[in-house]
């Protein structure tokens, strides 16, 4: 006959915690260097060990974002709305997870927690309208000066390494990744260093999202670290610096970045409560321009 | 093969007044140069130099940034679109007016034929300051918010290649946004930014709006760092660009960057052949393959590449190459000493590394700098005239078999400028126009501008977009 275990008396159960890895490709490895990190609350309580991404993991990210583009930029734009728009859903089911994650990482109470995450699903599906809507938006017909039919449309630049905000682990990630991926970018992502929880919290979104993998990697550690290594990557197209608060590291970056002619994004003063406008969304397209003559 | 021969039709020079030297143009005069030293302009063609010209040191770029800033808080920031737009329009006009003589001039000095300065470069010129000028009165309808606001002082440096347009290409949008501008024209095509000078004073545009500093990479390079410039554009080679990237790191300066290239033009078995040849030919022969966006890797479908090849040559052997000022003359002269031994060094390289080479029977010139119209056959991808860009009347010839062939292969490179397609099937142009990642596409057409049309490469081709309402947004604040 089986007795009750202590643990089995309510309010007594030992938590199962979760080992917080990278996202990269599609899969949840740990660093390849076997590196982790000591992530501490707002109160300096010890949370976790996250994953300390290395080059490597860096390199292995914007491979398999590469990988990833041409399925992910050839899909209809439709069809990135509804993948974008899913990440939204599958974020609200996750609220709880994600509010308390926060609370934690940002030292804010439950109630300003949940805000925060509510802007940010929020932020998801503002994103995902955008995918159907950019091309009317931000492309032409050209009324040359000749029997020619032009049209210019945008495209997606390509692999975009991201430096996510240091402050907002939400929110700020959010407004930097959706903007990316919703005109069909990929994305190599570092979270906040020491508020990596709920970077890796989306990383498990984006795997339930119907995201293809490498769409979305995200590597948690130090962006001064990978951030070299991602700024001299030659197969990387743009880059968004926001996680930079040194501006003479920025600087450097920027100049690494000069290499292969990278769109680069310079840090800023951001107020992520704010609409985002469109600025981040263009910043990540090329525009094509296309001729053909009008004729019998 | 008989050669129809043509009689000489030189178009006179009687209607240029070219100077002996010219200074600045900063503040709304020709002034000295007080720190530069001067160097000379000569005409391709015929090693004859045209002008002496100034070169502008720190202490006259410092003075030329300083007239544009006042410029821009006192008189051109302040001043209504309206009133802008009609200065733009007047300058627009004045061009018109003064075409013949900046044909002859851009000719002369840069040795494109006339028949192109003539019909291409200059009334795109005049177009492209027409089009800018009815947006001055208009940028809230721009796209980038209710209330746009110009940078404030721009730092253009521009090749020589297309002189006056691309002078037109960074002046007009730049202007009609409301910004001042200081422009480095190249340092062997001066003198139409310097007519053109003129032509603001016969404008009346306020002094300080447009700024000519004439000099070579050093100038240019004085200009883009310095510290007062709020938005810098160039158009040039990749290495210089990526220069420019570089020094502008950690600054505030908005960049825009127009760089090599190193097109694709895809044949397909069933494309018009007529035209398609004429479109190979204007693609890599078109201003003496002195184009960024120049289609240098010709790609042909491996079914018809026998035929293409025969009639390509047949063609080439009818181009004639000669006095740029002659109205027959499809080829002029390759711009300076240094391009022609860049070219010359590069086609080496092609025939070193196993490529062959064939030019038609063609006499040049005994003075100037000539090149005369080359094909290779034989190039694979590995060949580095498949992947440097000559910048002169050479073209790289590849096959392929499958759509996907020719997409991979006209992928690869770092370049994203333009690419060409051409075949009668509609659904495989836009197929292939969506695959290919370069920013300008013709299909079944090549090397077609106009100022309503953006323009601007990816990848290594650069950033930013001239032509159109995106290349009014390079020069407002976002």
């Amino acid at each position: 006959m089986p007795t009750k275990a202590a643990s089995d008396k309510p309010g007594t159960r030992l938590e199962v915690r979760k080992t917080y890895k990278l996202y990269i490709g599609g899969a949840f490895p740990r660093s390849e260097s076997g590196r982790s990190y000591v992530v501490n609350n707002a109160k300096g309580k010890f949370l976790a060990n996250a994953s300390q991404a290395s080059r490597k993991d860096a390199r292995d990210a914007v491979v398999a974002a590469r990988k990833a583009f041409g399925g992910w930029s050839g899909r209809t734009a439709y069809n990135r709305g509804q993948v974008l728009y899913r990440i939204a859903e599958v974020m609200e089911g996750r609220h709880e997870q994600f509010s308390s994650e926060v609370a934690l990482s940002e030292g804010l109470s439950i109630s300003k927690a949940r805000a925060v995450v509510d802007a940010s699903i929020d932020r998801w599906v503002w994103y995902a309208g955008w995918a159907d809507k950019l091309a009317q938006v931000v492309g032409s017909s050209n009324p040359v000066a000749g029997p020619y039919f032009d049209f210019s449309l945008p495209e997606a630049t390509g692999v975009v390494a991201v430096l996510a905000p240091q402050d907002s682990s939400l929110l700020g990630l959010t407004s930097v990744i959706a903007p990316a991926i919703v005109s069909g970018n990929t994305v190599v992502a570092v979270s906040s260093y020491e508020r990596p929880l709920p970077a890796v919290t989306l990383g498990e979104v984006m795997a339930t999202s119907d995201v293809p993998g490498g769409v979305v990697n995200i590597l948690t550690g130090s962006a001064s670290e990978v951030g070299p290594w991602l700024a001299s990557h030659l197969d990387v197209n743009a880059i968004d610096l926001c996680g930079i608060e040194d501006p003479d590291e920025a600087r450097d970056l920027e100049a690494a970045s000069a290499e292969n002619l990278k769109r680069v994004r310079r840090p800023a003063e951001e107020d992520w409560t704010e609409s985002p406008g469109l600025s981040r969304l263009t910043q990540y397209l090329e525009l094509k321009t296309v001729w053909h003559p009008i004729g019998l | 093969m008989s050669r129809f021969e043509y009689a000489p039709a030189p178009e006179s020079r009687a209607i240029v007044d070219i100077k002996s030297s010219y200074g600045l143009f900063v503040n709304g005069q020709f002034v000295e140069a007080t720190d530069g030293k001067p160097f000379k302009t000569v005409s391709p063609s015929s090693e004859e130099v045209l002008a002496e010209i100034s070169e502008a040191g720190p202490a006259d770029v410092d003075k030329a940034v300083k007239a544009a800033r006042k410029a821009f808080e006192k008189v051109w920031g302040p001043m209504s679109g309206r009133d802008r737009a009609k200065y733009l329009f007047r300058i627009a006009r004045l061009i018109q007016e003064r075409s013949r003589e900046l044909a002859v001039l851009e000719s002369l000095d840069n040795g494109k034929p006339i028949r192109e300065s003539r019909d291409v470069d200059i009334p795109l010129v005049a177009a492209h300051f027409f089009y800018y000028a009815g947006w001055a009165d208009k940028l809230e309808y721009a796209g980038v918010g209710e209330d746009p606001q110009p940078w404030g002082v721009a730092g253009q440096v521009i090749p020589w290649n297309f002189p006056m347009l691309m002078l037109a290409w960074k002046i007009a949008p730049a202007l009609a946004a409301g910004n001042t501008v200081i422009l480095k024209p190249a340092e062997t095509t001066p003198l139409t930014a310097l007519a053109f000078a003129e032509i603001c004073q016969q404008a009346d545009l306020p002094p300080g709006v447009v700024n000519i500093v004439t000099g070579a990479g050093r100038t240019g390079q004085t200009l883009v760092e310095h510290p007062d410039v709020d938005k810098v554009a160039f158009t040039g080679s990749t290495e210089v660009g990526r220069a420019i990237a570089k020094s502008v790191a950690g600054s505030d300066k908005a960049v825009t960057l127009e760089l090599g290239g190193k097109a694709a033009n895809i044949v397909f078995e069933d494309a018009p052949i007529d035209q398609t040849i004429e479109g190979i030919v204007n693609g890599i022969f078109f201003n003496q393959g002195h184009v960024c966006c120049a289609g240098s890797r010709l790609l042909v479908q491996e079914s018809v590449y026998d035929e293409v090849l025969a009639r390509l040559k047949r063609r080439m052997g009818t181009l004639r190459v000669g006095d740029p000022l002659d109205k027959n003359t499809d080829i002029g002269a390759i711009n300076s000493a240094a391009q022609l031994a860049r070219i010359r060094e590069l086609s080496q390289i092609g025939e070193d590394e196993g490529a062959e080479r064939w030019s038609p029977e063609c006499e040049l010139p005994a003075e100037g700098y000539w090149f005369p119209p080359t094909v290779f056959t034989g190039v694979s991808q590995a060949h580095r005239i498949a992947r440097e860009e000559i910048f002169g009347p050479v073209l790289s010839v590849l096959t392929f078999r499958t759509p996907a062939e020719a997409v991979e292969k006209a992928n690869n490179t770092p370049f994203g400028l333009s690419a060409g397609i051409w075949t009668d099937k509609g659904s495989r142009i836009l197929w292939m126009a969506n695959q290919l990642r370069a920013g300008v596409v013709w299909a079944n057409t090549f090397n077609r501008f106009d100022p309503t049309s953006p323009f601007g490469g990816y990848k290594e081709s650069g950033y930013g977009r001239e032509g159109g309402r995106h290349g009014l947004e390079a020069y407002l604040a976002h």
